[in-house]
């Protein structure tokens, strides 16, 4: 009985499973303390979830990009942060532009906003393709790590092109007046920023006609075929390679209005604002289980949420100073853990073929 | 019998699969794209502002800038290909001169459209404010691609020149093979000469004089040897076998003399042996990790960083709380055991995973660090932002080694003991459990490999040489502080790896001379590394994904499809008649090629 046991749990999986409980007692304690000394007071942890999830919203915009890809062609589009941040950049012209023509004023916001927001989603569109028409068609056959190497290729000239094309300047964006400032949620009686609203509201819109999208359209049901089985699906009459143009509109589209809505955050552009948000969408697609579309949603909304409460919550009370310096690791640390301990992710993942 | 193909400007008549003269349709659109795709080159090159830079640099003094060289590159490379193409598609390889005239005009309008894209820039630029949107748009630019002659005179000499070059490429397509070689050797080896020259003797570039010499001396040369190289090596092999072993072994003692000398140029050329050492040492511990093992490992730098920091900690009189101050030869097992374990740590749990989540793992792993290493948290040990000054030097006896010189030897033997060990694994029983690895884990698994064990050996050893490296560095720089440790040195070392070849020694070395010797003789380009990095690697993956000096194994495993479908093509070419295999023509070079149309 014993050594049938030790037979089947490893060294290995018992230091594992050591090491998650002693992360989760650091947690705990942490947690706790933090909590116990009040240091910090109600509405400033309301204030913090609710910026986590208009930042968690924007990750899940992104992380459906990872997801869709990978779903269907078993790769990381590393280059998917260039994509994030092409949209905004070159829609930063257009909002110059907007915003000297007075649309940005009292009355006509939207529309102007609208703009930005089309031209920013049609640039970011257009880079996606091109990626996946130059750099990725013609190694559909590769080895598996040469799409991957090229990914990360692409990312970095694009990267840089931006750098030499438009400089290493940061470009603040136009602010809008009529959302600067608070109002309370319709209804409620809790503060929040107005763009953090437009955001949030504006995101889950979007979120919810992707799903939408992918569940009850033809095209999306294709698109499930694909990353199901892509010859089988070629056999019941679906142009793969359109599909995959679709797959990357989508996700180029929806990074692009994600684009946007980061600039509403945080009113400036710069060549390498996509790494990190970039990187933080890909473990949200993680998360929530990749080539799973409402696990990438959730999973955006968690890591958001996680990045925004975590460094207070839980590395206060262990007294580490200044734990906000600490955010980023944090995210990798969480990625790092989900692959270790729960590779398929929290909602499991979505892959016709595991370990492809 | 093969059949005749002539070009024709009309449509051409119904095919006749009987008349031995086939006539087709002049391909415009051959020479349009192709002028397109180089034009679009050279204005993308002109707004980044590599021009504008490079033209401070001359090859020829008072003719030719390095600027316009950057501008004619991609004009060479569409007329080239234009020309090439239209030949192509006629199957006239063996006799171009039957449609000369196409070529010559198929070269011209390759040109043409090239330079009237480079016009239109101008055009544009001196009507519009482009400078609001691209920030090196400047009216030098304008100056630089008219030749300093204006408006409507420069961009017509603009023009002239476009079809110039194409009709002097097609000129040059239509000699014979050996003259042709020659000539191009001697044209490459011009700027060459002329940059290294202005490299070492600050600024000046070659005489016309000068370079027509080396262009007579260099393709002379070239001419010779192509036709004598057959007798030569002849005589070679009927030397006795002793005095064959001995020409071998002069030339490697004078290749050593010459590498163990190269310090002496002077104290810069040294800070760049040393880089490229560094590189050298990190890649080649890579290479096991990606090229033997192939687990894609984007957080090198974190072990880099670890050497690095234990080094410093242990020898810098700073750091107070390890009570120790040792010296560099003391610290440096350390600095490699600290790396080396933890390769292990991180190894044991993502080593399960499957490549591309492994990237990403080690990629955030490399970042966890930085970040660590620059918070306020560990300040107290490791110095946060304000970095470790004051690390040890070696010393050999009473010698310490305290300049770039000097340095240059210790991690001249790292490298060669890395090498060493590299090549003695290899082709060892864990080299070859590496390669099954890489090729098919279950099947490896299957023959009964270690997975874990494999697996973990590679990822420990390229730590521990990566931790080597990072002590290396951080003596040279005597302080290191975290932001030296970014994900974008993985990114260069990856690089390296790749453009040398993965897998093999011999192209890690070339692959860290290029990218990191290249960018130092071409200092213009310093801001342009990164740019040209990522194009390098994309375009290494499309074109070559085997690598400049590829090993032997890798390159059957990635061509294998491509000689596949040669065969096939070839097959095929044999059994269609002449006017199927017209309009799908072959390139020589292998199916690959096809796909960038």
């Amino acid at each position: 009985m014993l050594q049938r046991l030790r037979r089947r749990v490893s060294g290995t999986m018992v230091a594992m499973w050591l090491i998650g409980l002693a992360i989760l007692a650091v947690v705990v304690v942490g947690t706790i303390r933090t909590l116990a000394s009040g240091a910090y007071s109600g509405a400033e942890w309301l204030d913090l979830s609710i910026y986590g999830i208009a930042q968690g919203s924007i990750y899940a915009l992104i992380a459906l990009g990872y997801t869709l890809v990978y779903g269907i062609l078993r790769m990381i589009n590393f280059a998917h942060s260039e994509v994030f941040m092409s949209g905004p950049f070159i829609a930063y012209f257009a909002a110059t532009a907007v915003d000297d023509a007075g649309l940005l004023e009292d009355q006509n916001w939207v529309f102007g906003l609208l703009i930005v927001m089309l031209v920013a989603m049609v640039v970011s569109t257009t880079v996606a393709v091109l990626l996946e028409r130059i750099a990725y068609r013609p190694l559909r056959r590769a080895p598996r790590l040469v799409p991957l190497i090229t990914a990360i290729g692409a990312s970095f000239f694009l990267q840089y092109t931006f750098l030499g094309l438009f400089g290493s300047g940061i470009r603040g964006y136009p602010e809008i007046e009529a959302l600067k400032g608070r109002m309370m949620i319709p209804g409620t009686s809790i503060p929040i920023l107005r763009t953090q609203l437009l955001v949030i509201v504006a995101a889950m819109l979007m979120l919810a006609i992707l799903y939408i999208f992918v569940q009850r359209t033809k095209v999306g049901k294709a698109m499930q075929a694909v990353s199901e089985d892509k010859d089988a699906a070629a056999l019941m009459g679906i142009d793969v390679d359109r599909i995959i143009v679709v797959t990357f509109v989508v996700g180029g589209a929806l990074a692009g209005a994600a684009g946007i809505f980061y600039v509403l955050l945080f009113h400036q552009v710069h060549f390498f604002m996509g790494f990190f948000p970039g990187l933080k969408a890909f473990t949200a697609a993680v998360l929530g289980g990749i080539g799973n579309v409402t696990g990438a949603m959730l999973g955006g909304l968690f890591l958001g949420i996680a990045e925004s409460l975590f460094p207070n919550l839980v590395l206060d009370g262990l007294g580490i100073p200044a734990p906000y310096q600490l955010k980023d690791a944090l995210a990798f640390v969480l990625l790092v853990l989900i692959l270790i301990f729960r590779p398929s992710g929290i909602l499991g993942e979505r892959l016709a073929v595991k370990k492809a | 019998m093969q059949k005749r193909i002539r070009f024709s400007w009309a449509a051409p008549s119904p095919p006749d699969l009987a008349a031995t003269d086939q006539v087709l349709p002049f391909a415009w659109s051959i020479p349009v794209l192709s002028g397109v795709i180089g034009g679009s080159i050279a204005v993308f090159l002109s707004l980044l502002g590599m021009v504008e830079v490079s033209s401070g640099r001359d090859i020829i003094s008072d003719v030719l800038s390095m600027g316009q060289v950057l501008v004619l590159l991609p004009l060479i490379y569409a007329t080239y290909r234009s020309v090439n193409q239209t030949a192509l598609l006629a199957c006239v390889d063996q006799d171009k001169k039957r449609i000369a005239p196409w070529l010559f005009l198929a070269g011209a309008l390759a040109g043409l459209v090239s330079c009237a894209l480079l016009a239109l820039l101008v055009l544009i630029g001196t009507t519009v404010d482009l400078q609001a949107f691209f920030v090196r748009a400047s009216p030098t630019l304008y100056d630089l691609l008219t030749l300093g002659m204006g408006v409507p005179a420069g961009l017509l000499v603009l023009l002239a020149i476009g079809a110039l070059v194409g009709i002097l490429l097609a000129a040059v397509s239509l000699l014979p093979g050996q003259l042709r070689r020659s000539i191009v050797l001697g044209m490459v080896l011009i700027p060459v000469v002329a940059i290294l020259h202005s490299t070492l003797f600050s600024g000046s570039g070659l005489s016309l004089l000068a370079a027509v010499i080396i262009l007579l001396l260099v393709g002379g040369a070239s001419y010779l040897w192509s036709s004598s190289q057959d007798t030569v090596k002849e005589r070679v092999a009927d030397l006795s076998p002793a005095r064959q072993r001995n020409m071998r072994l002069g030339a490697w003692v004078a290749a050593g003399l010459i590498v163990l000398a190269l310090p002496l140029l002077g104290a810069y050329p040294a800070d760049i042996l040393d880089m490229i050492g560094l590189y050298a040492l990190m890649g080649l511990g890579l290479n096991i990790v990606v090229g033997f093992a192939g687990l894609l490992d984007l957080g090198y730098v974190a072990f880099f960083a670890l050497g690095a920091y234990t080094l410093g900690v242990l020898t810098s009189p700073e750091i107070l709380w390890t009570g120790v101050t040792l010296t560099f030869w003391q610290a440096l097992p350390f600095a490699v055991g600290v790396s080396t374990l933890a390769g292990i740590i991180l190894g044991v749990p993502v080593l399960g995973m499957r490549g591309d989540y492994l990237a990403i793992v080690t990629l955030g792993f490399g970042e966890i660090i930085r970040l660590v290493f620059l918070s306020d948290w560990l300040k107290p040990y490791i110095g946060g932002s304000n970095g470790i000054t004051r690390i040890a030097k070696p010393a050999i006896g009473p010698i310490v080694l305290n300049n770039q010189q000097g340095l240059f030897y210790p991690i001249l033997v790292g490298c060669l003991v890395v090498a060493f060990i590299s090549l003695r694994s290899k082709n060892s029983r864990l080299g070859r459990a590496w390669m099954a690895v890489r090729e098919d884990e279950d099947v490896a698994q299957a023959m009964g490999i270690d997975l874990v064990r494999t697996k973990l050996l590679a990822f420990a050893t390229g730590a521990a040489f990566a931790g080597l490296a990072g002590a290396f560095f951080a003596t040279k720089l005597t302080s290191i502080y975290p932001h030296s440790f970014h994900l974008l040195v993985s990114i260069n070392v990856l690089c390296v790896v790749i453009v040398g070849g993965m897998g093999s020694i011999p192209g890690v070395v070339v692959g860290s001379l290029a990218l990191v010797g290249l960018p130092e003789v071409l200092r213009e380009f310093s801001e342009y590394r990164l740019l040209m990095y990522g194009a390098a690697l994309v375009l290494m993956m499309l074109n070559r994904p085997e690598g400049l000096l590829p090993e032997a194994r890798r390159r059957l495993e990635l061509h294998e499809a491509d000689e596949e479908l040669e065969d096939y093509a070839a097959a095929e070419l044999e059994t269609l008649p002449a006017t199927a295999a017209a309009a799908n023509p072959v390139p020589p070079g292998g199916l690959t090629e096809s796909g960038d149309q």
